[in-house]
């Protein structure tokens, strides 16, 4: 005799912003008769910050810091306590999108070290015998379209050639190589592609593969210290093999949902991003070169 | 009334008619009728029908007391409801009009739509394009598959896609992880396991996707076209795309039909929703099947390696039409622009054709994209020539033209695209393109050539030759070239001027080829070209350059095939066999065919084209044509043997006899006879054959017969004679005694026809000597039948011819039907059957036509009977004794019925000699009477006649003798009829 519990929120993409109503229902679906002690309701937005494993030392010293940080809460008590008849039970309910006072309502966003999160937690409380139950649901949290910055192209030409390089150890090996090119923008709408072209003049050695990788910058800490870590999101490949010389191979890429949000900045987290370019040799040599990238809603 | 009344035997007296006072105009009465007798019953079950349909909404096939007969009902529902006649009937409009209606009324379809099916005519499917890779693509090297969806294999360590260990999984890697150490690799594939490999991942996608598991689907779909990186046998790649781009095909179907049916769309006004109707605006589609859309290309953005990546997105490129109708253009662009990043030029050529391929289905007008993707490929022509992709090959072992024949599939069908109606100007804009950028390619140019109308081709053939010519010797094999120009020429024909020298210059190059096979695929091509627009003069040189080619080192043995084309292209254009058949090369060419079934197809072939195509042409006296047919005809006819099967028999027969029909002397009759001769000695062992020459004889003596007005003179008399002699000689080596039959007697009646009597008597004594050794069962329409019924019609006719055969003087009266009786008394009868009784009955008939003064027919200048003897009363005594006995046989017959209780049988075959005896016999003797008399009581005693329709033969049979006896000297069917009213009440 299973119960299920579910939330469903009207709009079929669940992404909301600030101000708006969420509205839905909670569905209850049971083969027989339901006794309960009340439903509630919560929706809940939290930051979370995490410990890297190398940071935790210093991280020891602030600890209050990796404390989450609640940007909204309200809760609801949907229902009180009785019975619920078999079958299909919609229970309709709506919250006003407000933040929590002295705080922002920011994106969501999934991250490693940092994690933005919006939920609505439904619990249905039962007598000692039987189990409480508990569904949560997510919801996206976007800005709204008036109150953030716009992106403004901003064209970036690169050129890679072996003196360009950093970080070589030995500059007797590299083989001799031009690769050109331009980003359309290094400040993007996250909604849109990253876009752009690179063309391989000539090269020395074969070329294996060419990728793009999106990379997070997420920065945890406050005045007294902070952690700063780069991670992968993904990792597109735009050139297979040895990719013709002299042709403009596109650069493009889609930024992942929740993955990305816009460029966030706050006094205890920071969330950026960077686009590198690499080019992998045969010999499994590579190069790389990075653009710092900001990102915005609109 | 006594039940046993003994049949008494009694003497048969024949009848004796006056023919001319009976011979009067006898006609039924005519009636009119408004109306088909069949059409009013049949329209009234349909029409019952439909009402019924309409009212109830039943659709039951049993219909109401409305329906007239059962019988009619199920007849209908046999037809489905309709029988053809009435359902013509019912159509408004007969096909031809309505057809014609169609032509003048426009088609009620936008214009885009028409439009685009008229594209659709140019561009070859890819359906029709793909077995032929399949078939042309193949490998014997071994394959191998990665995946983790098959099970066998060895399994394969994957390392860690990202260097990043994290806690939490990332949804995004999901994709390019396998299924943690289960990814296995199998080696060592022969290509048959590997196709079946494919085919199972195939199924496995589908099950999975039917199981809702559609992350996996996806991943199938993802692994699949990660095979397609891989050319490591390079020489199956194109079959290897063939098999995924299916597999891709049917994953872009499912997750297009998933969301058109899952997208819960509400027609404007009603309240439950329904799947999206099949032509769908994105303004209908719901949020959520946006959604759901966008996700799936979300995903698919997030393949980390490229070549997966494009392949998925063009796959599922249709499901954009949910989202927006206007990014198809955009989106084909962006992915023509992406594949620039693939740096295997072989890889990206195909995925060039499969995002064209895609795009076709989608778009409809727009074309630019084709265009960008085949300029793309110029673009990047000489990464084809790059070390690393000669490495490759060397690594391989194929050489470089072999590898750049694998372009062809996937540049054809790009350059089809983008050639399809397309005006000719674009013709010169890509030529000038390719010649900028690749330096004349042969490869491009054979593209080019196969892909544009042939008539622009045709319009620039010379131009053409130079640059084919031009083309250097490594890479793209010239040969083909040759071959593909010759193909657009096949189709469309240059300027008349231009030929001649198109012809010299090509064959200046092609004949100077080396390789017996390059030079028979081009000469394959070619002689359809010499053979359209040049005089037998050419082709025949032609023809011989062939035969030098192919005769150092047997290497005709090798192409069979194409010189089987060449003799085809050569027939199939040569309206006019003399000229052929004059060339001296042609008949050297057929030497070349030295496998005895090869051969023979290709005489086959040739006499087919004779028979067939020419059927307006006049009867050849030709002696050459006729002299090379029939060695031709002689080479099918030796390749019959024990182990032929009877197919190929009846076919080989029928072309030689066509052969032997088509041979026409004229007047020249002795040249005739003797061609048949010659004939009959050619061709011993088909059966059809000699029928044919029989038949063809026998056509010939009438003929004469006709041109000397039946008075032959000593010579003609003596040629008709030796034509019967000829036939009866050649009839015996005929197997199938039927045939023999048939034919005995034809040419019995054709010897008689002749007035040649002796001839007459030898083939029907023939005839009658064969009778016995006739089998039990012939085949009738392929099923085995017995053959009384063709024995009795058989015997009818030959009866027939008896009546006017007139009595040899050294043989007694009647001597042939005598022979007859004595054979018939012999042969093996089913002993229940009344199969005797009937003949024997037939035989009354013709002995009582025969007791007549004067026979009703005769033949022009053959006496028969009725003058030798007019009617002499010793004669018309003979034949009445003959009639006895036979009247006797008859009788025991019917009593041996009536002891083996077949009183059915009994019956009817007793009313049958009633009608006899009453017809045919006197009745003025008594004795006649008292026998119809017993008889009409013995067939209505048992009552086994069924008793309706004895009630109706009754009263008609009585009917008849009252009409009888209503004519002067009838009393005495009055007195017949009053005594059988008397039996019967």
């Amino acid at each position: 005799m299973a119960i299920n519990l579910d939330i469903r929120v009207k709009k079929a993409n669940k992404v909301y912003h600030e101000g708006e109503k969420i509205t839905g229902v909670i569905l209850v679906h049971s083969g027989s008769d339901v006794k309960h002690d009340g439903i509630s309701l919560t929706m809940e937005g939290t930051v979370n910050l995490q410990l890297s494993a190398k940071n935790v030392g210093i991280f020891e010293a602030f600890y209050n810091s990796v404390k989450p940080i609640q940007l909204v809460s309200c809760t609801l008590d949907v229902a009180s306590p009785g019975k619920i008849p078999a079958g299909k039970t919609e229970i309709p309910f709506e919250f006003p999108l407000t933040p929590r006072p002295n705080r922002t309502l920011y994106e969501t966003y999934h991250g490693v070290f940092v994690n933005i999160q919006y939920l609505l937690r439904c619990e249905m409380k039962r007598n000692f015998l039987a189990k409480d139950l508990l569904k949560v649901a997510e919801f996206i949290v976007e800005y709204k379209a008036s109150s953030y910055e716009k992106a403004v192209p901003h064209p970036v030409n690169f050129s890679i050639t072996p003196e360009s390089l950093h970080n070589v150890k030995d500059k007797g090996r590299i083989p001799r190589f031009l690769v050109t090119g331009h980003l359309d923008s290094t400040m993007c709408c996250v909604t849109k592609p990253f876009t752009g072209e690179l063309i391989v003049e000539h090269c020395e050695v074969p070329i294996k593969s060419v990728e793009l990788q999106l990379v997070r910058v997420e920065t945890c800490g406050c005045a007294e210290g902070y952690a700063r870590d780069a991670t992968e999101i993904q990792n597109i490949q735009i050139g297979e093999g040895n990719v013709p010389c002299g042709m403009a191979i596109p650069i493009y890429m889609i930024f992942p949902r929740l993955f990305t949000c816009p460029t966030l900045s706050t006094s205890n987290f920071k969330v950026e991003f960077e686009v590198n370019i690499v080019v992998i040799f045969q010999d499994d040599h590579l190069i790389t070169e990075n653009f710092p990238v900001v990102l915005t809603r609109y | 009334m006594s039940t046993s009344k003994p049949l008494s035997l009694c003497e048969w007296s024949c009848q004796i008619y006056d023919y001319p006072a009976n011979r009067q105009k006898r006609q039924l009465s005519w009636e009119e009728v408004s109306d088909h007798p069949l059409k009013p019953l049949v329209v009234t079950v349909i029409e019952s029908r439909v009402t019924r349909r309409t009212l109830g909404g039943s659709t039951t096939s049993s219909t109401g007391s409305s329906t007239p007969t059962p019988t009619l009902e199920s007849l209908a529902a046999a037809l489905e409801g309709t029988d053809p006649l009435t359902h013509f009937a019912r159509q408004e409009m007969d096909p031809l009009s309505k057809m014609a209606a169609d032509m003048w009324e426009p088609v009620p379809t936008d214009q885009r739509k028409s439009k685009d099916a008229l594209l659709d005519d140019v561009i070859e499917p890819w359906a029709t394009r793909k077995s032929a890779i399949l078939n042309k693509f193949t490998t014997s090297e071994k394959l191998s598959i990665v995946t983790s969806f098959l099970s066998g294999g060895e399994k394969v360590v994957v390392k860690a896609q990202s260097s990043v260990v994290d806690k939490v999984k990332n949804r995004l890697e999901q994709l390019d992880d396998f299924e943690e150490g289960s990814v296995r690799q199998m080696m060592d594939l022969t290509q048959q396991e590997y196709m079946h490999r494919i085919e199972q991942l195939n199924q496995e996608l589908v099950q999975a996707w039917n199981h809702d598991q559609r992350v996996k689907a996806l991943k199938i779909a993802i692994q699949c076209s990660k095979l397609l990186v891989d050319t490591s046998v390079i020489q199956f790649y194109p079959s290897k795309f063939v098999l995924i781009t299916d597999i891709l095909d049917i994953f872009g179907k499912l997750v297009y039909d998933r969301l058109r049916t899952k997208a819960e769309y509400y027609i404007p006004g009603s309240k439950t929703p329904t799947s999206l109707p099949e032509s769908f605006t994105p303004d209908m589609v719901p949020e959520s099947a946006k959604e759901t859309c966008r996700n799936w290309f979300y995903k698919i953005a997030s393949i980390r390696e490229l070549v997966p990546r494009l392949y998925v997105e063009m796959a599922i490129l249709k499901s954009y039409s949910f989202l927006t109708s206007s990014e198809f253009s955009q989106a084909l662009l962006r992915l023509t622009r992406m594949i620039r990043g693939i740096g295997d030029p072989l890889v990206a050529v195909y995925a060039h054709c499969y995002l064209c391929r895609v795009g076709m289905a989608v778009t409809t007008g727009d074309r630019e994209y084709i265009k960008e993707n085949f300029y793309d490929f110029v673009a990047s022509y000489n990464q084809l020539f790059s070390p690393s992709v000669r490495a490759e090959l060397n690594r391989q072992k194929v050489d470089l033209s072999t590898y750049l024949t694998l372009y062809t599939p996937a540049l054809d069908w790009i350059l089809q695209g983008v050639a399809a109606n397309a005006p000719e100007k674009l013709l010169v804009e890509i030529l000038t393109r390719c010649k900028e950028k690749c330096n004349n390619s042969a490869l491009l140019l054979n593209t080019i050539m196969a892909a544009f109308k042939p008539s622009y081709i045709a319009a620039r053939a010379l131009q053409f030759i130079e640059m084919v010519s031009a083309c250097d010797e490594e890479g793209f094999p010239q040969y083909l070239l040759f071959r593909t120009l010759g193909l657009c020429l096949a189709l469309a024909d240059p300027p008349a001027e231009h030929r001649l020298q198109i012809l010299n210059d090509v064959w200046r190059v092609v004949s100077r080829l080396t390789d017996a096979g390059h030079y028979v695929s081009c000469a394959e091509v070619w002689i359809q070209f010499a053979v359209r627009h040049f005089s037998s003069r050419e082709v025949n040189t032609f023809l011989g350059d062939i035969i030098r080619h192919m005769t150092p080192e047997r290497a005709y043995e090798h192409h069979y095939p194409q010189l089987q084309a060449v003799v085809n292209k050569v027939l199939t254009h040569t309206r006019d066999f003399e000229s052929l058949f004059t060339m001296d090369k042609f008949l050297p060419l057929l030497d070349l065919f030295q496998k005895e079934s090869i051969k023979v197809e290709v005489c086959k072939s040739i006499m087919d084209a004779f028979t067939h195509n020419n059927v307006q042409q006049e009867p050849t006296n030709d002696p050459v044509i006729i002299n090379a047919l029939m060695f031709i005809c002689r080479v099918m006819h030796d390749s019959v043997n024990a182990l032929t099967v009877d197919d190929e028999k009846r076919q080989i027969g029928n072309l030689i006899s066509g052969f032997v029909k088509k041979v026409d002397y004229g007047r020249d009759f002795e040249q005739q006879l003797s061609f048949y001769v010659e004939a009959r000695s050619a061709f011993p062992n088909l059966d059809s054959v000699h029928a044919q020459l029989v038949q063809s004889v026998n056509r010939l003596s009438v003929e004469t017969r006709r041109i000397v007005k039946g008075h032959h003179t000593r010579k003609t008399a003596a040629f008709v004679r030796a034509c019967a002699a000829y036939c009866y000689i050649t009839i015996p080596s005929i197997t199938s005694v039927q045939t023999r039959l048939e034919l005995y007697l034809l040419s019995g009646e054709v010897a008689l026809l002749n007035q040649c009597l002796g001839q007459v008597d030898a083939c029907l004594k023939a005839a009658l000597s064969l009778v016995p050794g006739l089998p039990r069962t012939i085949e009738v329409d392929g099923k085995q039948r017995s053959s009384e019924p063709y024995l009795i019609s058989y015997l009818c006719h030959f009866l027939s011819t008896l009546l006017v055969v007139p009595d040899s003087p050294e043989q007694g009266v009647l001597y042939l039907t005598r022979g007859l009786l004595n054979v018939l008394q012999q042969y093996a009868w089913e002993p229940t059957s009344n199969a005797r009784c009937v003949v024997y009955l037939h035989v009354l008939d013709m002995l009582s036509a025969a007791a007549q003064e004067t026979y009703l027919y005769h033949i022009e200048k053959v006496d028969s009977n009725d003058i030798l003897y007019g009617s002499d009363p010793k004669f018309i005594s003979e034949i009445n004794k003959m009639c006895s006995v036979l009247l006797e046989e008859i009788l025991s017959h019917l009593k041996y019925l009536n002891t083996n209780e077949q009183f059915q049988k009994q019956a009817s075959l007793a009313m049958d000699l009633f009608a006899r005896v009453v017809i045919r016999g006197d009745l003025k003797e008594p004795s006649m009477t008292t026998l119809a008399i017993n008889l009409w009581n013995l067939a209505h005693r048992h009552g086994h006649i069924d008793p309706k329709l004895s009630c109706v033969e009754k009263a008609r049979t009585l009917e008849y003798l009252k009409k009888k006896s209503m004519q002067p000297g009838g009393n005495l069917y009055a007195d017949l009829v009053k005594k059988l009213h008397m039996q019967t009440s």
